[in-house]
């Protein structure tokens, strides 16, 4: 397996009245070609920051601070403005939560799956374009007669199939999906992951699939990394982390799903509420909230480390959970 | 989810806010200039109606040392003439708009608040006067009723409303959908309640905007009604002065100087309410606010 | 079991969609919110409310606490019908039940301090008249639902407060006239993960010490199973499945409850599990389906060969076991 997304000791700032906040701080993960990757946290952790960044599509408050990104072997901090639009879309798309914001409501849907395909493919012939219009559209389950219907004439569910095929338009290698699932009713959410699933082994694709809900994670994605106020403090496999997660946070934020395989009973919270990230807490920057928390918590921060088999967390106290 | 904090401090005072837009500004300016001469100038340089001269050499004379803007067809001094016409000129159009803004207000709530039939009835009512075509119906009331300061007032402050009414209506319409207002009313509180504590505010500043605004339509008016000859006769306006300055023949004749300081006063003061009035209006009405 | 609190009979709530001109030959649409559901609301007990966006779960809540008119049917609480209560004694009764919103940033007036927000039920029902009582009234409130310093908080305004802070304040607000039912719709769904318990806990605890009754609206049907006593399921207004939470989890009978089960996520990876995937959306509540309205997505339907009674005959309510009920012609 080869390497796709490398991304190295990334942080961003966001410049507020109040002060910077430090959004991300010091992220750093690795996404073969062809797996899914969750990324999991509360909001304001800095998972849309750190997906966003990727295809460079912050707010202009945004700064990035330091880090790199690579892709296919190459740091895309390095490319300009011009260059990065022609990855947008060709290399890597995106797949948002409220995808009627994302869509142009004067415009059939037709026309707006065409336009990346002809953007990026200038030589491409009309009829081929149209071609493949309709099949995206087969392949994501809508009827291709509908390719002439307008973006108000789909229900949120179908709206996020347009949606799909669009970020599938021109074959890229990465999608990534920022909640894609996150405002529509049970049901359709399952349609709807399953047919990610689907498309992402059809197409061999690699996908960053960012969510505040593990349960849909542990659904969908081969890895998962856990992230807390702009650092990361998990990652592993689904079955490792899940079965065994290591740092605090990861095992309280699963305890805070409920889980009808499980034990009937009342779900648990973390007290306390996520810490403000202009001045953000010294040593861990979970500790305040942590009921395993000792002096060195609050002193120093911990490092990422091995904690079996292709999984790492960053907890000063993980040697004494291991057996 | 990834909704960013909300800022933690109050926005400053409106007026600052106002003042920090050039266009809001410059007709805060304009406001304070006219507002102090109005209330001063008639002090430092009283004016007497009653000081008529009869004699040929003193009537429409030019500017002088003597007469800074020359002198009327009565052979009054303009430049006090004027200063005088601007109280009359902004009380009335600060007294009918107290009429007009009350009753558009009082029905823009009702009919907002209300859908059924009252709230239909009443914007029914409110489209009616809305498309009356309103300088004839002013005149016919002003023709019925007699030719008085108060008479102005009034018939300019029942004909202005509707505007007030349709801008207050949706603002509440959308007000009244919203949770808050809701959980208000599952609280068990009177719709008097809901109204006055938890709707008014939040219409307030629309209210506002549209004072300011409304005052610059009445204004313009009575000078309207006064220059057609539907005035008070017997006080002195810009409109008014307009008028018997226009019957006197002064365009004809060449006497500038009593025309111009009464319209470029009206110029001015409308000028001054409409642009505070637009700025007010893009700083607190929700629907200029963004997109 | 317990007394029935509130018994709703056969309540309909419909919406008409005016279009165009109100010619008397012209029928306007008529959406059917609410199509004749009946169901008893124990004392004490937290009943959840589940089902699909559009299926009326909102719409039965407000209409219990007559926030939105219902068209026919009763609802009696205890002994009053509430359906036809009006003027000053809806508002006396408006102080038993109370409503908790899902968006504790829409729910409180930006205006207002906390202690304002909190004394306004007071002040409207006059039970309170001296400013110090008053004030030990909202500062116990906000100890109660866990917001320290109270004297603190009560200054603030809800753009100084976090979601999960807000939502306690709502709660306050909600408690403060000490009711006796509570419609909690979706109270957990806009805040972040770690602090949905402790909102939760609060409610229960509540719940235990002043002898509170629930309707819990949600449209996650493993929050339900964990909060509730029994879960209600609502499908295009009407109800297709009640029972005691656990067994309608694991053991319900309508294909509808058992597709929608099969679906909810898991945190535990790697389940082999049939997922039941129905095909398209819930229909329109302005065209619903004759016979069963659940049949053109049932895939009991499909397997069973379309019979015929699930096209022409809409299935009543039936017992399943003790105090299980569920509406299918086909039930397990």
């Amino acid at each position: 397996m080869s390497t796709l997304l490398d991304i190295q000791d990334l942080a961003i700032n966001f410049k507020t009245r109040s002060g910077d906040v430090h959004a991300v701080d010091g992220v750093s993960f690795q996404l073969e070609a062809g797996k899914v990757l969750g990324i999991a946290g509360e909001s304001g952790c800095g998972k849309t920051t750190t997906a966003l960044s990727i295809p460079r599509l912050l707010p202009s408050n945004a700064r990035l601070v330091r880090g790199h990104i690579l892709f296919d072997g190459v740091d895309l901090m390095q490319f300009s403005e011009g260059e990065i639009e022609k990855i947008r879309w060709k290399q890597i798309s995106m797949v948002f939560q409220g995808a009627m914001n994302a869509l142009n409501p004067v415009k059939t849907i037709g026309a707006q799956i065409i336009e990346p395909i002809v953007w990026h493919e200038p030589a491409i012939a009309r009829g081929d374009a149209n071609q493949r219009v309709l099949e995206l559209l087969e392949r994501v389950g809508i009827p291709a007669a509908r390719a002439r219907s307008y973006p108000h004439e789909f229900s949120g569910g179908m709206r996020q199939r347009v949606m799909i095929a669009m970020a599938l338009a021109c074959r890229p290698k990465l999608i990534i999906s920022d909640e894609p699932v996150t405002a529509l009713d049970v049901m359709i959410q399952a349609q709807i992951l399953n047919l990610l699933k689907d498309l992402q082994k059809q197409m061999n694709l690699a996908m960053i699939f960012i969510s505040h809900d593990l349960s849909v994670i542990a659904e969908s994605c081969d890895e998962i990394a856990i992230m807390y106020a702009g650092k990361l403090v998990e990652r592993g496999s689904i079955r490792k982390v899940f079965s065994q997660p290591a740092h605090p946070y990861t095992q309280a934020l699963i305890r805070s799903f409920p889980n009808i395989y499980g034990k009937q009973e009342l779900i648990h919270g973390i007290p306390g509420y996520p810490p403000n990230l202009i001045h953000p807490p010294t040593g861990c920057r979970f500790h305040e909230r942590c009921d395993r928390c000792i002096d060195i918590c609050a002193q120093s921060e911990p490092v990422l480390r091995e904690v079996g088999e292709g999984q790492i967390a960053a907890c000063h106290r993980i040697g004494e959970t291991l057996p | 989810m990834n909704a960013t904090a909300v800022p933690a401090s109050r926005p400053p005072n409106l007026w600052v806010q106002v003042w920090e837009i050039p266009l809001g500004r410059a007709g805060i300016i304009l406001l304070g200039i006219v507002l102090v001469l109005s209330l001063v100038g008639p002090v430092v340089f009283p004016f007497n109606p009653k000081d008529i001269t009869s004699t040929a050499a003193d009537i429409l004379q030019p500017p002088s040392s003597m007469h800074w803007l020359g002198t009327d067809e009565l052979g009054r001094d303009v430049f006090r003439e004027t200063l005088v016409g601007a109280r009359l000129s902004l009380l009335v159009g600060l007294l009918a708009t107290a009429i007009s803004i009350t009753l558009g207000s009082i029905i823009g709530l009702l009919a907002g608040y209300y859908r059924g039939a009252v709230g239909i009835t009443l914007m029914r009512v409110t489209d009616f006067f809305l498309v009356l075509p309103l300088l004839p119906l002013i005149i016919i009331l002003a023709a019925i009723f007699g030719q008085s300061f108060s008479i102005t007032i009034m018939v300019i402050g029942l004909t202005s409303w509707p505007s007030t009414a349709r801008i207050v209506r949706s603002q509440v319409i959308s007000l009244r959908e919203r949770q808050f207002i809701e959980r208000i009313r599952s609280l068990g509180a009177t719709d008097l309640r809901v109204i006055a504590v938890h709707i008014l505010p939040n219409v307030l500043p629309l209210i506002y905007a549209n004072t300011v605004l409304v005052i610059a339509g009445s204004i313009l008016s009575e000078a309207t009604l006064a220059f057609l000859g539907l005035g008070d006769p017997v006080r002195v306006s810009w409109g008014t002065m307009l008028h018997f300055g226009f019957v006197a023949g002064a365009a004809g004749r060449g006497a500038w100087w009593y025309l111009l300081p009464p319209g470029l006063g009206i110029v001015l003061v409308v000028l001054g309410f409409t642009l505070a009035g637009h700025t007010l209006d893009q700083l607190l009405n929700p629907r200029l606010r963004e997109f | 079991m317990n007394p029935a609190l509130l018994s709703i009979k056969d309540l309909k709530v419909y919406f008409e969609l005016r279009q165009g001109l109100p010619l008397p030959w012209r029928e306007p649409d008529v959406v059917k919110a609410i199509d004749g559901v009946t169901f008893d609301i124990l004392e004490g007990e937290v009943l959840a409310l589940v089902g699909e966006s559009g299926c009326g779960k909102t719409t039965i809540g407000k209409t219990l606490l007559r926030l939105i008119e219902p068209k026919a049917g009763i609802i009696q609480y205890r002994d009053q019908d509430l359906a036809h209560l009006k003027g000053v004694s809806l508002r006396a009764m408006r102080q038993k039940m109370q409503l908790i919103f899902q968006d504790p940033y829409e729910s409180l007036d930006s205006r207002q301090s906390v202690f304002d927000i909190l004394a306004e039920p007071l002040v409207i029902h006059q039970r309170v008249t001296q400013k110090k009582d008053l004030q030990a009234c909202v500062f116990e409130a906000l100890e109660s639902t866990g917001l320290h310093p109270a004297a603190e908080i009560a200054q603030r305004y809800p753009h100084h407060l976090s979601g999960g802070q807000r939502q306690r304040v709502a709660i306050a607000a909600a408690m403060i006239l000490e009711p006796e039912f509570i419609v909690a719709d979706e109270p957990v769904s806009m805040l972040d993960v770690s602090v949905r318990a402790g909102i939760l806990q609060l409610m229960l605890a509540l719940r235990h010490q002043k002898n509170l009754t629930y309707l819990f609206i949600t449209h996650d049907l493993s929050l339900a199973w964990v909060i509730a006593d029994r879960i209600m399921v609502l499908y295009l207004g009407k109800v297709i499945e009640i029972g005691p939470s656990d067994r309608l989890i694991h053991a319900g009978t309508h294909p509808y409850t058992q597709a929608l089960v099969s679906v909810i996520p898991s945190p535990i990876p790697d389940r082999s599990r049939e997922q039941i995937i129905l095909k398209g959306e819930t229909p329109s509540p302005v065209h619903v389906p004759e016979g069963c309205r659940f049949h053109p997505r049932c895939w009991k339907f499909q397997r069973l060969g379309s019979p015929k009674e699930c096209l022409t005959q809409e299935p009543d309510l039936r017992q399943v076991a003790e105090g299980h009920l569920a509406a299918c012609h086909f039930l397990d």
